[in-house]
């Protein structure tokens, strides 16, 4: 199923939840483990399962992105993880606590400090002002007036709504509406922020914003985010990791990337069909071997030799730390061919390769290759060399389905 | 008579079981029940010796100026006056003051009743499937049924009167509580929860303040029942322009009678005025303020 290795240390783990909506889950419950689907539970017994069997772990500081189509069980899952919803069957662990042990008393103090959410529909107080809506938090956790609202204040700033405290929700537009369910579930500092659809219900171009002030704001916060969308570009823009669910099962978990290049099944390749993979896609797992020369093995001999063993067009020349000083193609040998040997030594007399950093989408690469044919060297973090990307390489991965 | 119903089992046993339960119940606990009411009874005459004490033109300015401050209208202001000034014209003050009196003491008890059962109710399916047919049955009872248990508990008076309006006229307030709090958005319920309020807390932050238009509609609605109640309940020795009514009847006085109608549709339109816009302001305050 997944591709990405499981965090070692998860901040949310679910295990084996199954939710079953009806009179009696329980008595429905083995026929749903021994796989009935969810159209034989419904008419056979008249009960709805929500999710089936679903396993996963959530890291610390990560936005973990839940995917999949309407009645999908997005909502049912994402509600487990603060108990709005009580599981059939299945633990569901946060920081290695079950939270289905907690007590009343426990489960409130949990969702005060620890666990906050915004709403598609926002969900706002509409008779509070901006400035009690976000301080509701805190004051139902007992958090002094003044206390409160100061650190109010701090996240309607946060989130550019400085000015508009004493306004009602009413008299904003959508998107500042969303702002403040944002600065409502910011206030509390609670390290899990559940977004259920929290942008769907935004237009394009202010969801597009809110995309990114969340980009932003998760920069800094590092906060663990799960976050609910059908919408795929969302998913692939906001996910550290994806999951992608079909009636109530999960189909695969992974990068934006794994789940691109390497749909687990049917279902998500149909999913992920249409995306723009250009956007998502990086060099480093569409790069092509490089043929690599150390400095200090430089001679005119060893690179013809390359060049005929690795049937390349160029050889990246490196020093020490595998860091490219320089790229050999055939142009530069025939260029170069009554040069002393001496000449054919020294790095300085090669021409620099371009460079680009693996991380580079394909589609910021595409424009590079405009007006030279030359392969672009794949670095990474540190300089180092660790591939190499053509056009017509680029142009394969594009249109391929395997990469 | 050969086509009469049939008569399977004799109900006479049993009526006359209901009767003797209902007479112990009065013989022995009457004069608890008599004294349990004595502070409403005082709460009643109160209100009604201090519309009578104060000056006749005060009280109708004071009226007048509660319409003005909810209507914001002066035209309403003039009519209450000219209304008030009327009644007193045609000599109707004083049992246009009781009647007053008792509408509003037994609205204010309905509604300090009515609303915390209005909340029970929304809080439990459970409570709800079992109050809402009492709800019907209470205002689908002729009024008159009301009258006889209380007056055979307390005899003629005014504790039976006010009790009888109270039963008559809460089922509106509690059924718009309940209605009121159960429609509720249920994504923002959903929200507060998530952010730990306890029920408690949800109730007052959220539920009450959200249902107030609703729950203003249900006291609107129980102010008029007890203002139609009253008159009835003026023939069990309340007194008012009921009584006045009744008079007219019994002595065939049709000019009395009429009269005091003409006072009980006055005093009719002046509170719908009144509670009406009351409600309208909250709605508004909470729309838009
Ligand atoms: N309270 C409930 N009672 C019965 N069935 C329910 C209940 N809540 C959800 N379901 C069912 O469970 C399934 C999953 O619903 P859920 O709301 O989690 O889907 P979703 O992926 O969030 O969909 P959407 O994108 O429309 O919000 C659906 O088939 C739905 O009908
Ligand atoms: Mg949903």
């Amino acid at each position: 199923m997944s591709s990405s290795t499981p965090p070692r240390d998860p901040k949310i783990s679910i295990e084996h939840v199954y939710k079953i909506f009806g009179e009696d889950p329980q008595s429905v419950l083995p026929r749903v483990e021994t796989g009935a689907s969810k159209r034989e539970i419904l008419e056979e017994t008249g009960h709805v399962v929500g999710i089936r069997d679903i396993s996963l772990d959530i890291a610390s500081g990560e936005t973990f992105v839940v995917m999949g189509l309407s009645g999908s069980g997005k909502s049912t899952l994402i509600r487990h993880i603060n108990r709005l919803i009580e599981p059939t069957a299945g633990r569901i662990l946060i920081d290695g606590e079950d939270v289905l042990t907690l007590d009343e008393k426990q489960l409130r103090a949990m969702r005060r400090q620890k666990i906050s959410m915004v709403f598609q529909r926002f969900a706002l107080l509409p008779h509070k002002t901006v400035l009690a809506n976000v301080m509701y938090p805190l004051r139902v956790d007992g958090v002094a007036r003044d206390k409160a609202r100061e650190a109010a204040m701090e996240q309607i700033e946060t989130v550019g709504l400085a000015g508009y405290e004493d306004r009602y929700p009413r008299h904003l537009s959508g998107g500042m509406q969303q702002r403040v369910g944002l600065a409502r579930a910011l206030a509390t500092s609670a390290d899990v922020l559940l977004m259920d659809e929290a942008f769907s219900a935004l237009d394009p171009l202010i969801r597009g914003d809110m995309q990114a002030q969340l980009k932003e704001l998760q920069s800094k916060l590092h906060k663990t985010i799960v976050f609910i969308t059908h919408d795929l570009d969302e998913a692939l823009r906001l996910g550290d990791h994806i999951a992608i669910l079909n009636d109530g099962e999960l189909r695969q978990v992974g990068t934006g990337e794994d789940i691109l290049l390497h749909p687990a099944d049917d279902y998500v390749e149909r999913f992920v069909r249409d995306v723009n993979r250009g956007r998502v896609v990086t060099l480093a797992s569409t790069k092509r071997d490089a043929t690599t020369l150390a400095a200090s093995e430089l001679s005119r001999a060893r690179l013809i030799e390359l060049i005929e063993r690795d049937g390349v067009d160029a050889v990246v020349v490196v020093d020490g730390e595998n860091r490219p000083v320089g790229a050999v193609s055939e142009a530069t040998l025939y260029a170069g061919r009554n040069e002393p040997d001496a000449w054919w030594t020294d790095t300085g007399n090669l021409p620099m390769p371009e460079k680009a950093s693996d991380d580079t989408v394909l589609a910021e690469v595409l424009p590079r290759f405009a007006g030279h044919s030359t392969p672009l060297v794949v670095v990474d973090a540190e300089g180092r060399v660790v591939g190499r990307m053509s056009a017509t390489d680029a142009l394969a991965s594009l249109a391929n389905d395997d990469g | 008579m050969e086509a009469g119903f049939p008569e399977l089992i004799d109900t006479r046993g049993l009526r006359l079981a209901i009767d003797d339960a209902f007479n112990w119940v009065v013989i022995e606990w009457g004069r608890q029940l008599e004294l349990a009411f004595l502070p409403v009874l005082r709460l009643l005459n109160n209100i009604e010796d201090g519309l009578l004490w104060t000056p006749w033109y005060i009280v109708i300015l004071a009226i007048a100026g509660i319409g003005y401050l909810a209507t914001r209208s002066i035209a309403t202001a003039i009519g209450i006056v000219v209304m008030l000034f009327l009644t007193g014209l045609i000599g109707l003050w004083e049992p246009a003051m009781a009647t007053i009196a008792l509408m509003l003491t037994a609205t204010f008890l309905a509604i300090l009743v009515g609303i915390p059962l209005g909340i029970l109710m929304s809080r439990s399916d459970r409570m709800q499937s079992i109050m809402l047919p009492v709800l019907d049955v209470m205002q689908t009872m002729p009024i008159f049924v009301y009258l006889i248990p209380f007056v055979m508990l307390f005899g003629p008076g005014k504790i039976p009167a006010l009790l009888a309006t109270i039963v008559f006229a809460v089922p509106p307030v509690i059924r718009l509580t309940n209605l009121g709090i159960r429609q509720v958005d249920a994504e923002v319920i959903e929200a507060v929860t998530a952010f730990g309020a306890t029920s408690t807390q949800r109730l007052f932050s959220v539920q009450i303040p959200l249902a107030l238009p609703t729950i203003m509609a249900g006291i609107n609605q129980t102010t008029m029942m007890a203002l139609s109640m009253v008159v009835i309940a003026s023939m069990i020795g309340a007194g008012g322009l009921g009584y006045q009514v009744l008079q007219g009847i019994q002595r065939l006085e049709v000019s009395r009678g009429l009269l005091a109608g003409l006072a009980i549709v006055f005093l009719a339109i002046i509170f719908d005025r009144i509670a009406q816009a009351y409600g309208r302001r909250v709605q508004q305050h909470l729309h838009n303020s």
